[in-house]
């Protein structure tokens, strides 16, 4: 079930939530619709589900245009970020809601109900809860029973709204492995909304990067990771350092690095800026290389598996981030105030726009 | 207060100052409300049980008992009817107009009730805006039983409507949603969900709307025009039997109310230890 989203466009009062997205999701695909909140990516999946209805613009569902039928007759399943179970039902009936509410002439038998809500529970691994209520549930099981409420109904799409959001960090970490095994067991085309760009990269098969109402670039996650679009998908997947300079016939001079851009063959004395992530900011006692910076040791956070260390730049005093491996560090023996090079690996150069 | 120790020394008054205190609010509670209630029931039995069944059973009293349920048995299910309606269309839609709405609903609490009742007698009175039309057409509202029921329905206007607001605002629209994601029709996600949600709630609002509705004096006594037998309401009744000098029956009579108000005091302790101990059931 491919769901296709033409030129929808949506505004609260003067605010645009989305600017003419266009978006093809394959079937049975897990995709991720990322970015900062107020991005439009939850917009756009209660467009998709029904919920909301976009001002302009067609959402197709295996080429049916569904944009004209209303939430119920979509089918599709919904998770909500605060779960929404129905706090007056036990787990089992909360499961069996979409089936019970049915008109009778489609609707399962009791026994059917019943042997379908018991599989339900199996699959998201909560068979003994049956009879509880939400309140008596912890935050990662209402978020199985959320979801197997969702998928009781067998919709042709589930969407997901933030559904990691609401937990602490190593539940979320749990639910979502389980979540991308889930899928690989059931296929059903699949899309969730998250500002959190580790668990997008994690789970998803595709990532659809949004910032201000826009697609910014859509594609897998090695894609969007090793070749972004935009400093903006840069940004925000993943930490970055940024050295400003300028670009000339395709030679980039950025704060003490000189580079080859052929990308840029025709700029002309144009302001760029070069984005490096912070692991990709090589630390070493001596010069190496010409292309090794001189700069000194201003802060060290050696907290968690890999240490973040603060350098400043000789030539111009501009402060760059580097992520180290905790080996690599007790080698070099870093304290802060001491002289040291910096290299670079994958410098991205971005013309800045007004340049263009 | 995590230390009581502390909190034993420095925070919490002597001993005695809350003795007194504690001694001061139980008599005001006696001599304000105990002492009148019992009154009431002692006054009402005080010529014999006899008399007392008398009392209830003359025609004009049962006729004001009569009335007061009719009174009761309408607007107390279209309060209920315009409260569920008015909270559902404020807790979980915006539009414009929104709290000026909720200021309207909260009206019939900031207005007199005495006042209430003139509002009617100046709309549908022989001299206010539908009085000559409504003469001509022979349709009696004024000093009858539709105008008692209408200065009913404006003075609990707001009973229902005010308790289930800030439940259902409080509750969100998650779960209206997650019931037509699954394909519920709206009646189903009405009666299956929303409904479920708030029937403590409702509950009790009903039992004060229910309260008021059959206690109501001024804005009733305004509208009713005191025809005995007739439009006369329990309040009314007590009153009228009162201004006669006989004792016995208007205190036969307002041990109705008394009794009334114990228990829907009893019912609505229950119901608020319902809600608070969770809506599970």
């Amino acid at each position: 079930m491919g769901i296709v989203i033409e030129n929808v466009h949506k505004q609260f009062g003067s605010f645009i939530a989305l600017n003419d997205v266009s978006l093809t999701i394959p079937s049975g695909e897990l995709v991720a619709l990322l970015g900062p909140s107020g991005s439009g990516k939850t917009t756009l999946l209660r467009i998709i589900a029904g919920l909301e209805t976009a001002d302009a613009g067609r959402i197709s569902f295996n080429g049916e245009e569904t944009t004209s039928r209303s939430v119920r007759e979509r089918q599709v399943g919904f998770v909500f970020q605060h779960y929404a179970l129905f706090r007056h039902l036990t787990v089992a009936d909360n499961v069996a809601f979409g089936l019970n509410v049915k008109p009778r002439a489609l609707r399962p038998s009791k026994k059917e109900i019943k042997e379908k809500v018991h599989d339900l529970l199996k699959l998201v691994q909560l068979e003994g809860l049956a009879d509880r209520y939400p309140a008596q549930l912890s935050g990662g099981q209402r978020q199985r029973i959320a979801l197997a409420r969702a998928l009781a109904v067998e919709p042709q799409v589930l969407l997901l709204d933030e559904p990691f959001g609401a937990l602490d960090a190593q539940v979320r970490v749990e639910l979502r492995r389980w979540l991308r095994r889930l899928h690989d067991e059931i296929h059903v085309t699949s899309v969730f909304v998250t500002h959190d760009q580790e668990e997008a990269l994690e789970v998803a098969d595709r990532i659809v990067v949004m910032n201000q109402g826009r697609i910014e670039q859509a594609g897998t996650p090695d894609e969007v990771y090793e070749s972004p679009a935009n400093p903006f998908v840069l940004n925000f997947l993943g930490h970055v350092n940024l050295f400003h300079g300028r670009v000339h016939q395709g030679q980039a001079r950025l704060g003490g690095l000189t580079l080859e851009t052929p990308e840029h063959a025709d700029a002309n004395q144009a302001s760029a800026i070069g984005y490096v992530r912070t692991h990709d900011i090589v630390v070493e006692r001596s010069a190496s290389a010409d292309a090794s910076i001189a700069a000194t040791v201003k802060h060290v956070l050696a907290v968690g598996p890999v240490v973040r260390v603060e350098l400043a730049l000789s030539e111009n005093g501009e402060i760059v981030e580097a992520e180290l491996t905790r080996e690599l560090f007790r080698e070099l023996e870093l304290k802060a105030g001491e002289a040291v090079f910096v290299r670079t690996r994958n410098v991205r150069v971005f013309v800045d726009d007004y340049q263009i | 207060m995590a230390d009581h120790s502390l909190s034993r020394g420095t925070l919490t008054e002597p001993r005695w100052v809350r003795w007194l205190l504690t001694t001061v609010a139980l008599m005001f509670l006696a001599l304000f409300l105990i002492v009148p209630l019992a009154a009431v029931f002692s006054q009402a039995l005080d010529k014999g049980v006899a008399v007392y069944f008398a009392a209830l059973h003359e025609a004009d009293t049962l006729s004001s008992i009569r009335l007061t349920l009719l009174t009761a048995l309408v607007a107390v299910p279209l309060n209920l009817l315009f409260g569920v309606v008015a909270a559902w269309a404020i807790a979980k839609f915006s539009f414009p107009g929104k709290s000026f709405l909720i200021t309207l609903i909260d009206l019939p609490f900031s207005v007199s009730p005495v006042v209430s009742g003139l509002i009617y007698v100046l709309i549908f009175g022989l001299q206010g805006w539908l009085g000559p039309w409504l003469a001509e057409h022979d349709i009696k509202i004024l000093f009858a039983v539709p105008g008692i029921i209408l200065a009913t329905i404006f003075v609990t206007f707001p009973f229902v409507a005010r308790e289930l607001i800030p439940l259902m605002e409080a509750q969100g629209k998650d779960e209206e949603e997650a019931a037509l994601v699954l394909g519920a029709t709206g009646l189903q996600t009405f009666f299956r969900v929303t409904l479920p949600n708030i029937r403590w709630g409702i509950l009790y609002g009903v039992i004060l709307c229910n309260a008021r509705a059959m206690g109501e004096f001024g804005a009733v006594s305004v509208v009713s025009g005191h025809i005995r037998g007739s439009t006369n309401t329990i309040p009314l009744q007590v009153e009228i039997l009162y201004n006669e000098y006989n004792y016995a029956a208007a205190f036969a009579v307002a041990s109705l109310l008394a009794l009334l108000a114990v228990v829907t005091l009893i019912v609505k302790s229950v119901v608020e230890w319902r809600l608070k101990t969770g809506s599970r059931f």
